[in-house]
């Protein structure tokens, strides 16, 4: 109700009366605030698309904007050249970080959702305390982790990608790295969606006890469906991050193209000396088209007053 | 359908919070007990208690003959109707009611002539498709309600369910839900603030203050014969008039008037109680009291005073074609048969 009443409030204003310019004008700085914002992150993304139509040369010797006086000299050659398999094992590199990005998505948010359940709505001995180490973790960088993490996994479980592929099993090799985007990911995930289980009215828990369920039905069947808004935006966010990575995936699997993703197919594109840079923008933008229908296809769960009629406040 | 005994049933968070104290009050089996008292006063603690939402510090609670402190709520054969209703926010209103059923495992075609036949006696079958969020406020309460029935229980428990409702829907309601008592013939037990829901809706009211039971009576009982200076208070609109008196022997005096008991009591320090309606506008014989009237409201088949007798504030309701206006002195006679006496000290009523 507040968002529709907040959607017009110069409707009750007659044109150009005091009241209707101040509320005009007052929304200029939104307005400003917003596109200039949009300009900000949009400029730089044209400039690669424009880039991605322009052969080699042209990419090296001028800037993108000046491409539009020659509009003859646009291609599709960097196109054709990325998605040829020989050249770059783009095809494989594709459905190696799905396989990456699906899981790692998958166990964080599954497993920070049981736990945030816990977090928000039972009770156990040094809950808090427990809640709090959790935030901590937020803080530390996963740089620091590295090491330890990376040596436990080869020292002592010997978890090497040449070990993993040995043993045949498919996906055994991405193993490691789902585990390590699991850990790094579920300090953000539990924090996130503990705080939005809290915000659940205990009226409907108490419900809920009394007409019979359980605790895994009230989480199945009462705080998941009523969370979808949250659930949501952790996916996009995860596979957003997990997608995009880079550092951890070459620290955890390398560059091995059997199981390497896209990022490092990516990075692997270009030299030191700057060669190949050319297919680095058509490829930038092949990558883009999953996390886009990710963000699009999970944007209409964003449901505003999901808990609209369950009590009355 | 059951009793239910509180038996010396206390609440206690911390050693010094208690919030109820030696609680003891048995409910017969089908009737319409309602628990009331002011905020905070511990009557929603001791609903929760026999819900199972909350533990039970020491004493019994028992349903029919069964001690259940430590049976899951699940367990108890009760229904809950929750002051915001608390439906399940993404289910239909079939499923909102179907929910109970579900959890006891029972077979579909029974859950089906189960939830239609509870949204027949709410007048919901026309509504069994929808989310809460595109009903009225009484529709989603008898959401509330359907969910509670369809499980037939042994004792139903109402929070508050009509504090969110506008002041009309409250009033049918409080009707519908006296019919609904008769038809379904079960216990119910009712909490409430309000002490007029409490006077037309109970067989029996249990007046609750400060974690202590008050009082337990009809509703007649409870207003005619208060068994202190807290029920005489807290019953009837407006209030009871209290003044404070010295007694000797059977007689009483106040700082404007001085009457005859019709009863002895100790010589001391009271409280005199009557209610607006004691007093008339024939002066009697017996006791006539000179009221200096400051305010005048006529209300059509009401007409209350409020004014000073002695330096004493006083409430009359008085006929209302009695002539009179702010700034008269009114004699007013007061009906002996309507007068309390409590005791100043403890406040329990000598009569």
């Amino acid at each position: 109700m507040t968002v529709a009443a907040a959607a017009q409030p110069t409707s009750s204003a007659t044109m150009f009366s005091p009241r209707w310019i101040a509320d005009h004008l007052s929304r200029w700085p939104l307005h400003i605030a917003v596109i200039g914002l949009t300009a900000a992150w949009m400029v730089p993304t044209i400039g690669l698309l424009v880039s991605s139509f322009r052969p080699f040369s042209g990419q090296a010797t001028s800037g993108w904007w000046t491409a539009f006086a020659n509009p003859t000299t646009f291609t599709i050659s960097n196109y054709t050249q990325v998605l040829s398999a020989g050249t770059t094992n783009l095809g494989q590199a594709f459905f190696n970080s799905f396989m990456i990005s699906v899981p790692a998505t998958v166990l964080p948010v599954s497993i920070g959702a049981f736990a945030a359940y816990a977090f928000a709505w039972m009770k156990f001995p040094g809950r808090n305390g427990l809640f709090l180490a959790l935030v901590g973790l937020l803080a530390v960088p996963l740089q620091l982790t590295f090491i330890p993490v990376l040596s436990f996994y080869v020292q002592h479980l010997h978890w090497t990608t040449n070990n993993l592929e040995a043993t045949g099993i498919p996906g055994l090799p991405w193993v490691p790295l789902w585990l390590a985007h699991a850990g790094y990911g579920l300090p953000f995930s539990i924090y996130l969606l503990a705080n939005f289980f809290r915000a659940l009215p205990s009226d409907l828990f108490e419900s809920a006890e009394i007409d019979g369920a359980g605790t895994l039905t009230v989480f199945f069947r009462i705080v998941l469906p009523l969370s979808v808004p949250a659930l949501a935006s952790l996916v996009i966010f995860q596979f957003l991050w997990v997608w995009n990575d880079l550092l951890v995936a070459l620290i955890y699997v390398g560059g091995t193209p059997s199981v390497a993703p896209l990022t490092v197919n990516l990075a692997g594109l270009t030299t030191s000396l700057g060669q190949g840079s050319n297919l680095l923008t058509s490829a930038a933008f092949f990558s883009m088209i999953v996390p886009l229908i990710v963000f699009l296809s999970l944007q209409r769960y964003f449901v505003r007053g999901i808990l609209a009629g369950s009590v009355k406040g | 359908m059951s009793s239910v005994t509180y038996d010396h049933v206390v609440k206690r968070y911390t050693a010094d919070i208690t919030v109820v104290k030696d609680m003891y009050v048995e409910i017969k089996d089908k009737e319409f007990m309602v628990l009331v008292g002011p905020s905070g006063c511990g009557k929603s603690t001791a609903l929760r208690m026999l819900a199972g939402l909350e533990s039970i510090t020491e004493g019994e609670i028992r349903i029919g003959d069964r001690v259940v402190n430590n049976v899951a709520a699940k367990d108890r054969d009760i229904a809950m109707v929750f002051q915001s209703y608390a439906l399940y926010p993404h289910m239909s209103v079939f499923d909102n009611m179907a929910f109970p059923l579900q959890m006891a495992h029972m077979k579909k075609p029974e859950i089906d002539k189960r939830v239609r036949s509870a949204s027949k006696i709410l007048g919901l079958d026309n509504f069994l498709s929808r989310k809460p969020r595109a009903l009225s406020g009484g529709q989603r309460q008898r959401v509330a309600l359907g969910r509670a029935i369809v499980r037939s229980p042994k004792v139903f428990l109402l929070d508050e369910p009509l504090s969110n409702l506008d002041a009309k829907l409250r009033g049918q309601t409080r009707i519908e839900l006296q019919k609904l008592h008769r038809e379904l013939e079960t216990t119910f037990i009712y909490v409430t603030h309000d002490q007029v829901e409490a006077m037309t809706m109970g067989d029996r009211i249990a007046i609750m203050n400060a974690g202590i039971l008050q009082q337990v009576g009809t509703p007649g009982e409870v207003y005619d014969h208060p068994a202190n200076l807290f029920v005489a208070g807290f019953i009837g609109t407006p209030t009871m008039n209290f003044v404070p008196v010295t007694t000797s022997d059977s007689s009483a005096k106040a700082s404007g008037f001085e009457l005859k008991l019709p009863k002895a009591v100790p010589a001391g320090k009271g409280m005199l109680g009557f209610r607006p309606e004691a007093l008339t506008d024939k002066p009697s014989d017996v006791s006539t009291l000179e009221m200096k009237v400051d305010v005048v409201e006529r209300l059509g088949s009401d007409q209350f005073l409020y004014g000073q007798v002695g330096g004493d504030a006083v409430t009359a309701r008085v006929d209302p074609r009695m002539k009179v206006e702010p700034g008269d002195t009114a004699k007013l006679g007061l009906d002996v048969r309507g007068l309390h006496l409590f005791d100043a000290q403890t406040e329990t009523a000598f009569f």
